[in-house]
């Protein structure tokens, strides 16, 4: 599936919740279901410092596709990074730079992507976009 | 008495909805909120006679300067400082510390001591360093116990001689201690250092009186008092105002200019370098009369009665864990549930339209010393009620149940 449909899948799963709270049940269940980083991963160099709730990102490329796992102390944190890699993972670099995220505008949680909200969801998008530039130049 | 109905009704924001649900501000530790009464004054000012003070020859600049300086004997008053000359404006507390460790930078030498308690906002603690780096100063902490307590016996330790400096919060910030600053004070003066006091969280809660506590500084800002940002106050005695040189160059602080030399203006204009915050610190004066009207007794009465109420009830909370548990201490209550991330709780909180903060409260010294990431902090003003505190435990069990 490219980006675009990974989106459109995900937008329609939201879109049959009905308040705030199943969506945010949704993604608190998410939060529980993500594969965790590995732990030689979750060091001090991978981690992105948001004020509250630490992140962790790695990433690596297997056949022209980049793969992220990622982590986080806060749940609801954990949910949105779920929903991320949903949609970043096993994709061409190319299409990870290219990629937009007013998808997430449209799932209810665009508050989450503003920079007060001090949560390092901001910062994970911009290093989940940084890897795969830094991952394209190799392939160039 | 204090009549809480009556009171919500000068406060427009506390009628607003948030995420579809009444608003419930627990977050006044970080700022307050602002009557009726004080907008109006701000209104006012910009609507009638906004003008620059000190200098203009015509009426609007009497006026605006009338009002600026009648507010500035308002905090005197309210502060029953000596002379009005002792009470600077400043843009708030975080300005105040500056002020004074940069006055510091000249007066210290090495090998000097400089006393902080290990109940300190950072905005309290990183300037003094940034002193101990200019002068070789030695910086000390008076530690704290389990309870968030100060213990006294180690700052009596650690005083000497050399002690030149001692800087506390009146409350704690993070834990909603109040420190026995009294005790602090007599104490330091006996080796000949000077107390500077934190008052952001002491002085919405209590009327502190500098010559009663013999203190040679202390700082607030006004937005923790139903007044604006950017403005606040930096009290000292007049014998060390002196002492100390200006901060900031520039207009309102000179007495007369050359190339050669210039001379400084008298106290207090020596430290109120540029066109100052005219608005804010009429309204700040505005914010005084408005507390002093409900009367700091009757706030202090009310707003120990909502913290032994959502104490009690938080208790009940199975898993919750409060910090700053010390005898004496004010409205705010931080604390955690089980192993959930603040954060998360925050989050969930928000969404039921209710304000509480989340994170480290900058006082991360305090968050190691407990070995958590942060905590939730719940703060109480005079206009928050019981009934609110019942919604906020009803919505705290429900996040608890989502995010378990």
């Amino acid at each position: 599936m490219t980006i675009e449909e990974v989106q459109n899948e995900i937008i329609d799963e939201f879109s049959m919740f009905e308040d705030w709270e199943e969506r945010y049940q949704y993604m608190i269940d998410l939060g529980k279901d993500l594969p965790l980083i590995e732990d030689q991963y979750k060091t001090e160099d991978n981690v992105i410092k948001g004020c509250q709730s630490k992140v962790w990102v790695h990433a690596n490329m297997q056949d022209d596709k980049v793969n992220f796992t990622a982590d986080s102390d806060a749940i609801i944190t954990k949910g949105i990074i779920a929903i991320l890699i949903r949609t970043f993972s096993n994709q061409h670099p190319k299409d990870i730079i290219e990629a937009n995220t007013d998808f997430i505008d449209k799932i209810g949680l665009k508050e989450h992507l503003s920079p007060t909200r001090a949560n390092g969801l901001v910062s994970m998008i911009k290093q989940i976009k940084l890897y795969a530039i830094a991952y394209q130049t190799q392939l160039n | 008495m204090l009549d809480v109905n009556n009171i919500r009704k000068d406060f427009p924001i506390l009628h607003r909805q948030v995420n579809g649900k009444p608003l419930i501000y627990f977050d006044n530790a970080a700022t307050s909120q602002t009557p009726q009464q004080v907008i109006d004054v701000i209104v006012d000012y910009y609507s009638n006679y906004n003008a620059n003070i000190h200098r203009g020859v015509h009426s609007l600049s009497q006026e605006a300067t009338d009002a600026y300086e009648q507010a500035r004997l308002k905090i005197q008053n309210h502060f029953n400082a000596k002379h009005s000359h002792e009470i600077i404006y400043t843009s708030g507390t975080t300005h105040g510390i500056n002020l004074i460790a940069n006055g510091f930078s000249s007066l210290l030498q090495k090998g000097d001591e400089i006393i902080v308690s290990a109940l300190e906002h950072h905005s309290n603690i990183v300037p003094w360093q940034m002193l101990c780096e200019r002068t070789g100063a030695i910086l000390k902490v008076i530690p704290m116990n389990q309870n968030g307590e100060l213990v006294l016996s180690e700052f009596d330790s650690i005083l000497n001689d050399n002690t030149k400096l001692v800087f506390v919060n009146h409350i704690s910030n993070a834990l909603g201690t109040i420190n026995p600053i009294k005790y602090i004070i007599t104490e330091a003066h006996k080796f000949g250092a000077v107390v500077l006091v934190d008052g952001a969280q002491s002085c919405p809660h209590i009327k502190p009186d500098v010559q009663a506590l013999d203190v040679d500084f202390y700082v607030c800002s006004a937005h923790k008092i139903c007044g604006p940002t950017g403005v606040g106050m930096l009290y000292g005695k007049e014998e060390w105002l002196k002492k100390l040189p200006p901060y900031q160059g520039g207009g309102e602080m000179i007495a007369e200019v050359s190339f050669e030399k210039t001379t400084y203006a008298d106290l207090p204009h020596k430290f109120e370098a540029g066109t100052p915050n005219i608005c804010g610190g009429i309204a700040f004066g505005a914010a005084l009369d408005y507390m002093n009207r409900i009367g700091f007794a009757n706030i202090s009465a009310y707003e120990n009665e909502l913290l032994k109420y959502a104490t009690e009830q938080l208790q009940q909370i199975e898993g919750l864990k409060i910090y700053g548990t010390a005898k004496e201490k004010t409205s705010v209550i931080s604390f955690n549930v089980g192993n959930i991330h603040p954060y998360d709780i925050g989050t969930i909180l928000d969404k039921m339209g209710i304000a509480v903060r989340t994170g480290h409260h900058c006082a991360q010294p305090i968050m190691d010393y407990f070995k958590i990431p942060g905590t939730i902090r719940a703060s109480f003003m005079f206009y928050n009620t019981k009934e609110e505190i019942d919604t906020f435990i009803t919505a705290l069990k429900k996040a608890v149940m989502m995010l378990s």
